[in-house]
């Protein structure tokens, strides 16, 4: 009887570490990566450096690490404008990815803030469900 | 007597020269003849560049910005046109008072950005992004009143891709102009994965293609104009050659086969297609941008995936194939057709590329960061091509372009033979000589 609670408990617990890491930032990051290398990379760079005039880095920017809303929308509603990201212009154009689910954006959005020497905070899905609800 | 015989032989070869080339008429986009008056001493490693055996390179200058075209006078002096403003000013005038081959004093002028710039019958040709000047030279070929150039052409389309104006110009009296489409493959929704394309694609009216404009007439627009040649997503590297009497151009091809269309594409197959095509146009050409793109796995041109394809389609209408075809996305910014005799025979009216080096090859390792040659016969390719100058990047692997330390743009020949390449990235520039 004993034995039978000492393993239903290991088992409980460990259901539970297992739930938890499912959403844990670094798990998030994991798969973050992922969707980083399918949607992103190209554009990007591996090193998050971008290209220059064409593709901006994703490196210390004030975009990345800065605004979570505003971050999202990026994502969401893509990139076109003549504005200048942190003084430098660049000329091509970043296609909505609102294809992407919730749980995906705010992966890839945990990825790029925890890498490419950035230390921001995670955004989760349920971020990014809120700034899908109110952007069109 | 013998000594005597030669120096007769050359002294005939010089008139020769002078009396049918038009090394001198005042065209100096070129310069044939001559033996070179100074031998410049090449930078010790020949400034990080790797070359063939028998050539060295020296850089004239450093940290000037970011050049892109270039041009060298009669003199031997250069001048650059600067992508961005640098101290205020888009061009600069570089030279070299004493002789060892290196930059000692520089004049800025112009106040705008850009590509473009050539000298030809007597002027100065510069381009904004919208714009082209002139600028009268005097007997030295130096800019007379470097305040108030002549603005022969305006309001040229500017997006916010391809942006950059090229020119060339013939010896018939016109200038060509290259106005980059503002768009990868005239999707929907430009760069939008699976996005269908527009048909027929609004944007070719206008941009996307080389139109042609009278060398010495002001303030000329579009309806001044003719659309020579369309079709052409973007060009950056053109030249006239005087072999042919053609335009030649090297197009920037299409990106991104597998992000938009990954069910036809794979990340290898996206790396290397399409080519980087080198077109010889003639008036009216349509090379099919973006409707087709050009598989030269295959040797055929293909429909887009925008258009319908699905990398298995191709097409054989009234599309032109190009001349010569090379791998995908290395970025032809420079073309040049070597008229000199400083270099070894097989150079002379071959084709020097400068390849910007890629992006789009991501994840497959980046490529390009070189400048290329191919030889030609009676202006046609007559060889393979193959790499001239390289490791401008300063190393083997890069995996993104920021990586690479330099980046070849702009090409340009001198009056002696030189070969003289612009790094818009650091902004270095180049002058690459050959030990006889
Ligand atoms: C087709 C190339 C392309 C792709 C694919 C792409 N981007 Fe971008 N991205 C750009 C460009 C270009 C800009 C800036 C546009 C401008 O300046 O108008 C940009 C801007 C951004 C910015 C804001 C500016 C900055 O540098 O901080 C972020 C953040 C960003 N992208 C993240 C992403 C993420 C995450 C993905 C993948 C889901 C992605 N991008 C996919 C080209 C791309």
């Amino acid at each position: 009887m004993k034995k039978t609670i000492v393993t239903l408990s290991f088992i409980l617990v460990c259901t539970v570490i297992l739930f938890a890491q499912a959403n844990s930032p670094a798990a998030s990051k994991v798969r973050g990566k992922k969707v980083y290398e399918t949607y992103c990379l190209a554009c990007h760079q591996v090193d998050g450096m971008g290209v220059p005039n064409m593709n901006p880095p994703l490196s210390k920017t004030s975009w990345v690490t800065g605004d979570k809303t505003k971050l999202i929308q990026v994502i969401l509603k893509g990139f076109a404008q003549s504005v200048p990201i942190d003084g430098e212009d660049y000329s091509n154009n970043m296609a909505p990815h609102n294809f992407l689910k919730d749980q995906e954006i705010a992966d890839v959005l945990t990825y790029i803030r925890s890498s490419f020497g950035n230390k921001s905070s995670a955004i989760t899905a349920a971020e990014v469900k809120a700034v899908r609800a109110k952007t069109k | 007597m013998k000594k005597n015989m030669i120096r007769l032989g050359s002294l005939l070869t010089a008139i020769v020269f002078c009396s049918s080339s038009w090394a001198c008429t005042g065209d100096s986009t070129r310069h044939e003849g001559g033996d070179a008056a100074t031998a410049v001493t090449p930078d010790a490693n020949n400034a990080g560049l790797k070359l063939p055996a028998g050539f060295g390179a020296l850089k004239i200058i450093d940290n000037i910005g970011r050049p892109r075209h270039i041009v060298v006078n009669s003199k031997g002096e250069v001048y650059i046109k600067e992508f961005r403003l640098k101290d205020g000013k888009g061009i600069y005038l570089l030279r070299d008072t004493n002789g060892d081959g290196k930059v000692d004093t520089k004049v800025g002028f112009g106040n705008y950005n850009g590509t473009g710039i050539v000298i030809k019958n007597g002027y100065l040709y510069a381009s904004s992004d919208e714009e082209v000047f002139r600028y009268k030279l005097d007997a030295n070929e130096n800019v007379i009143d470097t305040a108030h150039p002549e603005k022969i052409i305006t309001g040229l389309k500017k997006g916010r891709q391809h942006e950059t104006k090229s020119i060339v110009l013939d010896d018939a009296g016109n200038i060509y102009v290259n106005i980059g489409a503002y768009s990868n493959s005239c999707q929907e929704v430009d760069r939008g994965k699976g996005s269908k394309g527009i048909m027929p694609c609004p944007i070719l009216d206008s941009a996307g293609g080389i139109w042609r404009f009278k060398a010495d007439k002001l303030n000329q627009t579009y309806g001044d104009g003719t659309r020579y040649a369309t079709g052409l997503r973007n060009v950056v590297g053109l030249d006239w050659n005087t072999q042919a009497n053609q335009l030649f151009v090297m197009q920037h091809g299409r990106d991104g086969l597998f992000q938009m269309f990954p069910e036809y594409y794979n990340e290898k197959q996206s790396a290397e297609l399409p080519a980087e095509c080198l077109y010889a146009l003639k008036e009216g050409d349509n090379a099919g941008w973006p409707y087709i793109y050009y598989d030269q796995q295959q040797k055929k041109k293909m429909l887009a995936p925008e258009y319908g394809g699905d990398g298995k389609k191709s097409v054989d209408d009234k599309y032109i194939d190009p001349v010569y075809a090379f791998p995908g996305h290395l970025a032809p910014n420079g073309l040049l057709f070597y008229t000199g005799n400083m270099f070894p025979e097989k150079y002379r009216n071959g084709a020097f590329i400068a390849f910007h080096g890629s992006w789009n090859r991501a994840p497959e390792p980046q490529k390009g960061f070189f400048v290329a040659f191919v030889p030609f016969k009676n202006g046609k390719p007559s060889g393979e091509w193959e790499i001239f100058a390289d490791n401008f990047a300063g190393k083997e692997d890069i995996a993104s372009p920021g990586q690479a330390e330099h980046r070849p743009c702009g090409l340009a020949q001198g009056p002696d033979g030189s070969l003289y390449v612009t790094d818009d990235t650091k902004g270095a520039v180049y002058r690459i000589v050959y030990k006889k």
